[in-house]
């Protein structure tokens, strides 16, 4: 008997005795909405709130964000080609349009498109199919996504109804972190440092 | 004090540095769990009684689930996979490695492999595999093995990981917890880029749409399927959910109940190889669901442990995890989920860790908080009947022999008899009682003389 029948046969003998089985019960999908933390007078406000409440960063305007990335010294990195006309202005912030894989740990920044925004989390929603280069959103020291303000959805399960047949969608609530040194926290183990939700 | 049982024991000798390591860091998590969930939810008992009932619908149903996750997952051009025991994932994952010309693994967090010891058997036929996440990174150079199911190094402290960086050449003895962190990050990137393939766990898996989740703050799940070809995941076959928008509720329990975050960082929903013209990422995806005796659980008293999705909230809030800290169970799998789940995963050798069901003071605390509602105190009183029923030893360690009481009870002439003459026993002197609980009982204290008896006398002269 392969495995395969092994497991099924002794899941129905187990099973068989169970006089009644349990019903799926049924939900309602506020159950899961999360109290929101004041009143905001868009998604966007509300997803900048949570954003930062996660210790992420969230930016509306480029010309703040290239500022940014010049005080921290990040002045070299990746950018999606699709996004590139967006940060056409910028001098002194330099990026490859081509991920070059021997770059890995010269790229500072990376800039890929989120495929939807949370409101209620903070969470930036990043599809496989939307993302240029994987190693793009993920190696960088600061990574940027660039969120349409359309994509804002208010809550987890209005970004799970658009999961389409996408391979791979990850969630990234915040830059990668870690309390398992003391319980003492520390950003960025081997993710991004430094997470950014730029609304365009 | 005298300790029979080796979870006392255990307790008792903890050197107090790691005593404190472990009750800090559950005291601290317990309390972030409680704000989160309050602040969140106007009844936040509500999402954990909801999602108990779907797990448990699940697995009253597994097999249609398991069935439909298989299609699922086939239709996505995964290769689906079975595993009876631990031998069965172990070759089966070797097997996966030789086919696909692969020499070098890395590899997330997931304790269904520490069951199975997967990492001592692929190195021992030859593999490279290094361990991800940071906390079962020092695990693994240090030869030690995890404390907690979500915070692995829990009983360690920034000192003695300082000294085993130094040890393994990681840099000079640098104990300041960031340091330890860049360390970590630099050298594991280069086996992330190095390696062949990626292997990890599954947090949840939807059978709708053949999708597992991972759930996890460091990011290493992603690297894991990032610059290697191929990804592999293990997973117990308990894991299922039925839909996509289930997920919403377990992911909403799961990062409060564990660490107090909303949501942890990452969650990744994989069904699959990269899309096309994706430059990075795995070309072949494979999933083995493993039994690993997951199905005689299923068919014992005690199935609803099942539905537990690794949180560690129960460990957590444990008034004797706290004090015993993860080790003292002997098992993967520790705390008040551990005392159930460990002997029943532990096949024949139940009768081995039969003791820890009794590790509870059945204080109910561990059903409060499970975002799956387990009764678990119920579950620990069925596997203390299970253990007595088959003479398990270790269970019996330090219990008296009850025999001549239970004559007693049930013998209402020689009940009274003793009731109204007990205290004669006073005069006996103290080493010559026969029965050694009597003994100690009389070694410390005097009986009173018998002044009941008027209730008797009413009710054998009422009208």
């Amino acid at each position: 008997m392969s495995d395969r029948d092994k497991i099924f046969s002794a899941i129905r003998e187990a099973l068989a005795p169970l006089p009644k089985r349990t019903e799926k019960p049924e939900w309602d999908d506020e159950l899961i909405v999360c109290k929101p933390s004041g009143e905001f007078d868009s998604l966007k406000a509300q997803f900048a709130d949570k954003l930062t409440f996660a210790s992420g960063k969230f930016f509306d305007s480029i010309e703040a964000l290239a500022t940014f990335l010049k005080e921290e010294g990040s002045t070299f990195g990746y950018c999606d080609p699709a996004l590139a006309h967006h940060f056409e202005g910028w001098n002194d912030v330099t990026f490859d349009t081509d991920y070059e894989d021997s770059k890995v740990d010269d790229y500072l920044f990376g800039i890929t498109k989120a495929s939807a925004a949370i409101a209620e989390s903070g969470t930036i929603m990043l599809n496989d199919g939307d993302t240029s280069a994987r190693l793009g959103a993920l190696a960088p020291w600061i990574h940027i996504a660039v969120i349409e303000e359309k994509d804002i959805v208010g809550s987890i399960g209005e970004a799970i109804e658009r999961f389409g047949d996408d391979p791979s969608i990850i969630f990234a609530t915040g830059p990668s972190k870690t309390a398992d040194v003391e319980g003492i926290l520390i950003e960025g183990v081997h993710g991004p440092g430094i997470q950014i939700g730029l609304v365009v | 004090m005298k300790s029979f049982q080796q979870i006392d024991r255990h307790a008792r000798d903890l050197d107090p540095e790691v005593h404190e390591s472990n009750f800090m860091g559950a005291k601290l998590k317990s309390e972030r769990r409680y704000a989160a969930l309050e602040r969140d939810y106007p009844e936040p008992d509500k999402l954990r009684e909801t999602a108990g009932l779907i797990k448990q619908h699940t697995l009253e149903h597994l097999d249609q689930y398991l069935e439909q996750a298989e299609k699922s997952f086939q239709d996505k051009g995964v290769k689906v996979h079975f595993a009876f025991d631990d031998e069965a994932v172990n070759s089966t994952v070797l097997q996966i490695m030789n086919d696909t010309g692969s020499q070098s693994m890395v590899k997330s967090k997931s304790m269904v492999t520490e069951e199975i010891h997967l990492l001592d058997y692929l190195t021992n036929k030859g593999k490279d595999v290094v361990e991800t996440d940071l906390g079962e990174f020092i695990l693994q150079i240090d030869g030690d093995h995890p404390s907690h199911i979500v915070t692995p190094i829990v009983h360690k402290n920034r000192r003695g990981i300082a000294k085993s960086f130094e040890r393994e050449g990681l840099g000079d003895y640098n104990d300041d917890p960031a340091t330890i962190t860049r360390r970590a990050r630099k050298y594991l990137r280069q086996k992330y880029l190095d390696a062949d393939v990626g292997l990890t766990g599954a947090n949840f898996v939807s059978a709708e749409s053949g999708r597992i989740v991972l759930v996890t703050n460091e990011g290493n799940a992603r690297f894991c399927m990032a610059a290697n070809r191929v990804h592999i995941a293990v997973v117990g076959i308990e894991k299922l959910v039925p839909t996509d928008r289930d997920l919403g509720l377990f992911l909403n329990l799961i990062g409060r109940s564990g660490t107090g975050q909303q949501l942890t960082v990452y969650n990744q929903f994989i069904g699959g190889p990269k899309v096309e013209g994706q430059p990075h990422g795995p070309e072949e995806m494979h999933i083995i669901f493993v039994d690993n005796r997951r199905t005689e659980v299923l068919a014992s008293d005690c199935r609803e442990i099942l539905r537990c999705i690794r949180c560690g909230a129960c460990l957590n809030v444990c008034p004797i995890y706290r004090q015993s800290g993860g080790h003292a169970y002997r098992s993967v799998y520790p705390g008040p989920v551990g005392a159930v789940l460990s002997p029943l995963l532990a096949g024949n050798r139940f009768p081995e860790l039969a003791d820890l069901p009794k590790a509870s003071s059945l204080c109910g605390a561990c059903n409060e908080v499970c975002p799956v509602n387990i009764p678990i105190p119920d579950l620990l009183l069925r596997l203390r009947d299970k253990a007595k029923r088959e003479g398990a030893k270790e269970a019996m360690k330090g219990t008296p022999n009850l025999a001549l009481w239970a004559t007693l009870c049930s013998q209402p002439a020689m009940w009274k008899t003793a009731l109204s003459m007990g205290h004669t026993m006073n005069y006996i002197p103290t080493e010559m009682i026969p029965h050694p609980s009597a003994k100690a009982w009389q070694g410390a204290r005097k009986l009173p003389d018998f002044q009941g008896g008027e209730f008797r006398k009413w009710f054998k002269n009422r009208k």
